[in-house]
């Protein structure tokens, strides 16, 4: 068994931040259909938002790595 | 015997054969003499005792990690594999590694031996090293569980970038287990969903570093699926493992600025995307506008009305987009009506004469009253 050590947001903030970076490059460019305009200011704002949140994320979590007899592996928190 | 005649070649060819797998790559002691260093950077020397002398030859793959061709008559080790020339019918040794015998000790001939080996096999390769991932969001961490080395890693993380996990696989660092130990533990790392390995320890002396040029601990840092950083003692130690891994850090410290991010400077970045993202949207309705009036449209009434709208849905998400603190419009000067039910005030129709209502700007409210029009 693999233990999951990813973080629980599925989206990672440097896929976010690549997405806004594109948002903002179009906005900034010459091409003018205001509604595409406006769609991409809408998904700017909320990618916005979520990569605020990633970045307020709690602490840094420290775990230990453990295999028993058996090979299975587990994580325990771990107090530095 | 055979029966029938060898050919020069034929003969050449088998001897060349014999030589190669009886001898293989072996350490010579000898005097360098005669020492011819062509402009190509290849060397080629005569190495002699006594008694005898064997033509080489050394690369200038080789010769380049050399600092400069050793004098005549200078003692040196060299790390080599006889071979026979057929062309010239001579014996040649093909030299990969020189090392004078002055104050060289048998464990820097070990050194020698394994870099040597690990070369041979293209781990040191530019072409192997890849790239960091930007935003690592789990780091497998292979050190001691005593050393300062831990505690300093978990520290600098923490400053710089909260939102990563660190998994810790312990191993002994020093002493007879450390290699075992190291070997389990990278090992482990592949099966585990991180984003990168992270090994090393803190300073000691060379003895206590030994275990990081460990032949089997570099081919194991070599084997970790995902991007490494070796970083092992302090700024002037540099092991095996540094020249394997994908990336190489000075101390166990400086290997955490490296690959972790620092929140501060994102969020920065961030607010700055904020801003240009409300800028865009504002320059992009301004050109529209500018158009419509420019090319005279009859159509002009209706195309208005729809650019109006437009205009308040832009009022619409600029305010959401208030509530962003880097973005700061209520700062540049903006305004935003609420009634006392809350309600934004986004019509006139709203506010008939005598209406109460409030206005918020940058830095509070401001109580107020819709006049007579």
């Amino acid at each position: 068994m693999t233990p999951d050590s990813r973080s629980p947001t599925p989206d990672s903030l440097s896929t976010e931040l690549r997405r806004l970076e594109e948002i903002v490059h179009q906005l900034e460019g010459e091409d003018a259909d205001l509604d595409r305009a406006l769609a991409l200011f809408e998904e700017g704002v909320t990618r916005l938002k979520a990569a605020r949140l990633r970045l307020a994320e709690a602490e840094a979590k420290v775990q230990r790595v453990l295999e028993d007899a058996a090979g299975t592996l587990s994580l325990v928190d771990f107090d530095v | 015997m055979r029966e029938t005649a060898y050919t020069v070649s034929e003969l050449s060819a088998e001897l060349k054969g014999a030589l190669e797998s009886a001898v293989g790559q072996v350490w010579i002691k000898g005097e360098v003499s005669g020492l011819k260093a062509y402009q190509s950077g290849h060397w080629y020397f005569t190495l002699r005792d006594a008694d005898a002398q064997l033509r080489c030859v050394m690369w200038q793959t080789y010769t380049r990690r050399v600092k400069e061709p050793p004098a005549e008559g200078t003692e040196v080790y060299v790390l080599g594999r006889p071979s026979l020339w057929a062309e010239r019918g001579e014996l040649r040794l093909s030299v990969v590694t020189m090392l004078p015998t002055s104050g060289v000790g048998f464990q820097q001939l070990a050194l020698e031996k394994t870099r040597a080996a690990l070369d041979k096999d293209g781990l040191f390769a530019l072409e192997r090293k890849r790239a960091l991932p930007p935003f690592p969001r789990a780091i497998a961490v292979v050190t001691s569980l005593e050393g300062a080395a831990l505690r300093d890693i978990v520290a600098v993380a923490r400053g710089r970038w909260p939102a990563v996990r660190l998994l810790i696989i312990p191993a002994k660092v020093q002493g007879d287990e450390a290699g075992g130990e190291l070997l389990a533990a990278l090992t482990l790392v592949n099966r585990l969903d991180v984003d990168l390995c992270l090994v090393g320890r803190g300073g000691g002396s060379r003895e206590d570093l030994s275990a990081f040029n460990l032949e089997p601990v570099c081919r194991a840092v070599a084997a970790v699926k995902v991007p490494t950083v070796s970083a092992v003692g302090h700024e002037t130690d540099i092991s095996l493992t540094d020249l394997v891994a994908d990336a190489r850090a000075p101390t166990p410290s400086a290997a955490v600025v490296m690959v972790l991010p620092d929140r501060a400077d994102v969020a920065r970045h961030v607010g700055a995307l904020g801003g240009r993202l409300a800028h865009g949207l504002t320059r992009r309705t301004r050109v529209i506008a500018e158009r419509l009036v420019r090319s005279g449209d009859r159509l002009q009434g209706a195309t208005m009305r729809l650019v109006v709208q437009r205009r308040h849905d832009v009022g619409r998400l600029a305010g959401q987009l208030e509530l962003l603190s880097p973005l700061k419009l209520l700062g540049r000067g903006y305004s935003v009506a609420t009634l006392d039910t809350g309600k934004l005030v986004r019509s006139k129709d709203q506010v008939p004469a005598g209406t109460r209502f409030t206005l918020r700007v940058a830095d509070g409210e401001v109580p107020s009253r819709a006049e007579e029009r």
